[in-house]
């Protein structure tokens, strides 16, 4: 077992020795719940797919990952035990990583806590369960970048609240950036590629593309590249100022 | 053994550490002094690896604290300032933690975990999450993790503070007894600790190192050091006597009238002189003592910047 084992073995448990995991995993399932049923019109829609389920994941996790990503690092800075965990024989990429993977196993988890939704729609028709599997993959590939990009700003702060609000300004801007309206705003004065670039930048093209049950090897690697990208990051804020 | 190299750190337009050069050999206990804000817990951050020096560099046991940041950590245990440590875990948990990253697994790490614990009393409270022990309970965790892989280089900074008096007791006991090769940096405020636990002395202010010395030299330099005070009654003329005698350069009387401190002349020994003399003259001795100097003294004069000897 490798120190990042242990560190993530730490991180995770530490989850579950405060009412945190337990608070984030029951108001997920209720919000997944009212956004699939009453805002998605799970029942009007009649199709045999978790489309009103998977829907509603970019603007769930808007607000609820950065809530789960602030405390990373923030909460080490403030309390001085960064300053312990840097000086233990622990690689800077092995602490990273550990944190990174104890988070996003917890999302894992609370998403896979969402199976009654995937019986019921088995129990009401016949799904493509292909597809709700990719959905489930993609819904957590992005929760991973959402988290690593909380990860890289709960690194910058020792304010678990500048954190959030950051990480939500950020998360918002990726999952903005697909949107028409923004696209709208850049086509006529910017390049073409540029206003493409926006767009392909967006977590709602690659997510939605996924949620679809089209599996393309292309939007799961997109999503790869942002957790690493932001990881890295992550590591380059740390090393820079470990003690401020 | 540990190089220290022209190490300088800069926080901004403040110098925090300026220029420190100094080597530590095994067995070697170093105490570390200073008033608040004098560099040490920076000058430990160096030592440590937590933060990079802005210039001159620290090699512990030929591994450069940059470079080869991790292997230097391995043989080293450090105690930070406050003693952090996460809070909504028990010590048991904690240790267990710590004892993994340092490579034990199975029975070797229960062993090693029940050994410091042993060490520092941790029986009662190790169930219990850490952020609702007392502070002394708090720092002695905070030690447990430091020397439970029995490191080489064992870097604690101010290991006694809140701790009661029996606690500071037993953790000087803890560092006298780490095995005779070593190398302890411990930092402080309280002098009595130097004298009682370090084998030398660095005196830092100002980030700049000021003295390096055995404990003992340090009191030697006290105006203090081999002074005799007494408390005498019936002593008509005594003040004019112990002046007159040879060695002596000055003799004060305490704000009570009651004591008298004999101050010898630098080398000179008090003690056989002011014996003959209280016996020849037969005045009542309620109180007689040879001083070692004193550290505050010392301490004092140093970091203002002024002689030891006003």
């Amino acid at each position: 077992m490798s120190n990042f084992t242990v560190v993530l073995k730490r991180e995770l448990a530490s989850y579950f020795a405060t009412p945190l995991a337990y608070v984030f995993i029951v108001i997920f399932l209720m919000l997944t719940g009212v956004f699939t049923f009453f805002l998605g019109g799970f029942f009007e829609n009649g199709q045999a797919d978790l489309w009103a389920f998977f829907n509603f994941h970019p603007w769930l996790y808007l607000f609820l990952v950065p809530a789960l990503s602030m405390r990373l690092w923030s909460e080490e800075r403030k309390s001085g035990t960064i300053e312990l965990l840097m000086t233990l024989p622990i690689s800077l990429r092995d602490m990273v990583v550990g944190k990174f993977l104890a988070a996003w196993l917890f999302t894992g988890i609370a998403l896979l806590l969402t199976f009654p939704l995937w019986m019921t729609v088995n129990y009401l028709g016949e799904p493509d369960n292909g597809a709700i599997m990719a959905g489930y993959l993609g819904s957590w590939m992005m929760s991973g970048a959402f988290l690593a990009i909380g990860s890289c700003i709960s690194a910058a702060t020792k304010n678990q609240v500048i954190a959030f609000i950051l990480t939500a300004v950020v998360c918002f801007l990726f999952v903005m950036s697909g949107f028409n309206l923004v696209q709208e705003w850049f086509t006529g004065w910017a390049l073409d590629w540029v206003v493409d670039a926006i767009a392909a930048l967006s977590f709602l093209t690659h997510f939605n593309a996924i949620a679809k049950g089209v599996l393309d090897l292309r939007d799961v690697l997109y999503f790869m590249v942002i957790i690493i990208g932001w990881l890295v990051a992550t590591a380059i804020v740390l090393d820079m100022k470990k003690a401020d | 053994m540990i190089t220290v190299d022209n190490l300088t750190k800069r926080f901004g337009p403040f110098t925090a550490v300026d220029g420190l050069s100094f080597t530590v050999k095994p067995g070697e206990v170093l105490g570390f002094l200073g008033p608040n804000g004098a560099g040490k817990s920076t000058t430990m951050k160096m030592i440590t690896g937590f933060l990079a020096p802005t210039s001159g560099q620290v090699t512990v046991y030929g591994h450069n604290t940059l470079d080869d940041s991790l292997n230097a950590r391995k043989i080293m245990g450090y105690l930070p300032e406050g003693a952090p440590s996460y809070g909504d875990m028990t010590p048991l948990k904690f240790l267990r933690f710590i004892g993994e990253v340092r490579g034990f697994r199975g029975a070797e790490l229960t062993q090693r975990v029940q050994s410091v614990v042993d060490a520092l009393q941790l029986e009662s409270v190790l169930n219990q999450t850490i952020e609702t022990l007392s502070k002394g309970f708090k720092r002695r965790v905070g030690l447990a993790q430091a020397i439970i892989h029995d490191p080489k280089v064992l870097v604690l900074d101010e290991p006694t503070d809140g701790l009661d008096p029996n606690q500071k007791h037993e953790v000087r006991k803890l560092i006298q007894n780490l095995s005779k090769d070593k190398i302890v940096i411990v930092s402080t405020h309280i002098l009595e600790e130097v004298s009682a636990v370090c084998t030398r002395a660095m005196i830092i202010a100002g980030g700049k190192l000021l003295v390096d010395d055995t404990p003992q030299a340090l009191e030697a330099r006290s105006r203090f050091h081999g002074a005799i005070q007494l408390v005498l009654t019936h002593a008509e003329g005594a003040l004019e006597q112990l002046q007159a005698l040879e060695g002596v350069k000055s003799v004060e009387l305490s704000e009570s009238g009651l004591s008298l401190t004999v101050f010898p002349e630098v080398g000179a020994s008090l003690f056989l002189p002011i014996n003959d003399l209280l016996q020849k003259n037969n005045w009542e001795v309620h109180e007689f003592h040879v001083e070692k100097g004193k550290l505050d003294d010392v301490f004092r004069a140093i970091t203002h910047g002024g002689s030891v000897n006003e």
